[in-house]
């Protein structure tokens, strides 16, 4: 006899994740080595300003509204914040997270508790489903929204979700079914992560400071 | 037939008061978590039951659950319990062997045919009969022959339950579980490895008193008054777990201060059962607070669920082979496709035409 829930959660644990590593890993490298390997032409002109100094404060500056756009996209900005921030704390500070990088990478950290995970990992939902409405009553941001926006805040809500549900057995959850279901939904978050804008996760140092120095060179803002 | 004593004459010859044991009916009526109202009922039916003919089926197993069972430091009220029952066949504790164990087995099953409880510890090997045999009956046919006349069949212990250790990958014997032989009659399942003593006793005791009716099962066939719950939710290093203070070692100062074993493995999250509330030993200790992981002994396949010493949420497959052919592949595939794109950006210079505004003019 098979508990069927126990038979999931353990492919989770082992083809699932073995697949979603595999792609997780080559997409990125197959990403970031082919734009770095398309390369640029290297410019001869004289530079006006300091295009590495520029190109690294890009790096952190883009983290900061612009003036004046805090007022003109509150939710979109306020809405980033909260969810990018609580996602990461929900990610990298729960106890079996960490037990999950020490064993894949050899490092670890202390954890936090309960209540901060969870607080995070809730208004990190309720940041993205805030960011979701934004798509729906903005008209242009309407217009621009497409299948793999929604796919994408889909596929980043889902693991805090299933998480929140698993630990707190909400609606009566059985834990080892919903256990499964948050791994899978990560492993769905890893395998779509190197093909959609999810990417930017690992591209956009190297984005920021692209264009930060070109900028630089140029001696202008960025 | 021989006379069989009742409950109350049992009750006078081990020594055991009314009020000791009207005690213990109410306990088991709050283990099995029914309404206090019934500890008067559960009380009467014991008292006033016929002992039915129980048969004991030893297969592939370790006596590790007969060891449990009698491990209940007698006389306790639990091993009355068991004496309430006309055990009429059982390997280890029986005194007769050979032919006339066999012959009291035979005599049994006519004499109760359609009532009599079949209580099987151990798996059935299916490949060849001759990995396990009884009196030159392998395991499988006597489970068959046996099981036609019972009114239930309880499979004690994790290998009878879910074929357990002999189960294991990779099952050399072909084990498999009693449900995955008998599906015509009721089977309860009390896995574990072994089961809580009071588990099994409390079981057949509501099952002498109320009837095979009264007891509810998950979809695994195990009775939820003792695997509703999963035994994080009921463990006592609980608010470790919730605070984020974990164990890293068998002798950090984690584990000396009695924090949460998830990171050494504990199955405690995904594993059902009341270890951490009912506890072993007349409720001395279980595992967790002995200070070792939980093995998760009362879920299917617990031996082969990706290691003991394995925290639950990390990979238990071959991610590091496959994560280092990923470091390849992506390595290659990515610069592959940069020189095509550069190859590309190539071509298209290479095939560029200059074009000066005479040019545009021509063609207008």
């Amino acid at each position: 006899m098979n508990n069927p829930y126990f038979d999931l959660l353990m492919w989770a644990r082992t083809t699932g994740f073995d697949i979603a590593l595999t792609i997780l890993i080559a997409g990125l490298l197959l990403r970031v080595l082919e734009i770095a390997v398309l390369g640029r032409k290297r410019d001869l002109a004289a530079p006006k300003g300091n295009p590495v100094a520029q190109g690294f404060r890009t790096v952190f500056t883009r983290s900061v509204p612009r003036k004046g756009q805090l007022k003109v996209a509150p939710v979109t900005y306020v809405g980033g914040y909260v969810f990018h921030l609580g996602f990461a704390i929900a990610f990298l500070f729960l106890g079996a997270h960490i037990a999950l990088i020490d064993d894949l990478i050899g490092i670890q950290w202390p954890e936090a508790n309960k209540a901060l995970i969870e607080t995070a990992a809730a208004l990190a939902v309720v940041a993205g489903i805030a960011l979701g409405w934004t798509r729906i009553a903005n008209p242009v941001r309407r217009a621009l929204t497409g299948f793999d926006d929604w796919l994408v805040l889909a596929l980043s809500l889902l693991p805090l979700v299933t998480g929140y549900i698993a630990v707190n057995r909400l609606f009566g959850a059985d834990q080892t079914l919903w256990m499964a279901l948050h791994i899978l939904s990560a492993e769905a978050l890893m395998v779509a992560f190197p093909f959609t804008k999810l990417t930017h996760a690992v591209t956009f140092m190297m984005a920021r400071y692209y264009n930060g120095s070109i900028q630089g060179r140029k001696g202008a803002e960025s | 037939m021989t006379h069989k004593p009742m409950l109350p004459e049992l009750m006078k010859a081990h020594g055991v008061s009314r009020r000791g044991f009207l005690k213990y009916c109410a306990t088991l009526t709050s283990a099995l978590a029914l309404p206090p109202a019934l500890a008067p009922k559960i009380a009467y039916a014991l008292e006033s039951a016929a002992r039915p003919s129980v048969i004991w089926l030893s297969f592939q197993e370790c006596t590790g659950c007969t060891e449990a069972i009698t491990r209940s430091h007698a006389p306790t009220i639990e091993d009355l319990i068991f004496n309430a029952i006309s055990l009429d066949y059982h390997h280890t504790l029986q005194a007769a062997s050979g032919h006339a164990a066999e012959e009291a087995r035979k005599a049994a099953m006519e004499a109760n045919y359609g009532n009599y409880l079949v209580i099987v510890d151990g798996s059935i090997p299916l490949d060849n009969p001759a990995y396990s045999c009884i009196a030159g009956v392998s395991n499988l046919d006597m489970l068959k022959e046996t099981a036609a006349g019972a009114a239930a069949i309880v499979a004690v212990g994790t290998c009878a339950a879910f074929g357990g250790i002999p189960h294991a990958n990779p099952n050399p014997t072909g084990a498999v579980a009693v449900s995955d032989i008998i599906t015509d009659k009721p089977i309860i399942n009390i896995p574990g490895c072994p089961p809580i003593p009071i588990v099994m006793t409390s079981v057949i005791a509501q099952f002498l008193a109320l009837g095979l009716d009264s007891i509810e099962v998950d979809e695994l066939g195990r009775p939820k008054a003792f695997f509703g719950e999963t035994i994080h939710d009921r463990c006592y290093r609980r608010p470790f777990y919730d605070k984020g203070k974990f164990a890293e070692g068998f002798d950090d100062e984690g584990a000396r201060q009695g924090w949460c074993l998830y990171k050494l493995g504990c199955k405690g999250p995904t594993t059902k059962s009341v270890c951490a509330t009912v506890k072993w030993n007349d409720g001395t200790s279980f595992p967790i607070q002995a200070g070792h992981p939980c093995l998760g002994c009362t879920e299917p396949d617990f031996w082969d669920n990706g290691g003991f010493y394995k925290p639950l949420s990390t990979p238990a497959g071959n991610y590091r082979q496959w994560g280092l052919g990923a470091l390849a592949g992506g390595a290659a595939l990515g610069i592959a496709g940069g020189a095509a794109a550069r190859a590309t950006k190539a071509r298209a210079k290479s095939a560029h035409e200059d074009v000066n505004p005479h040019d545009l003019e021509r063609d207008t």
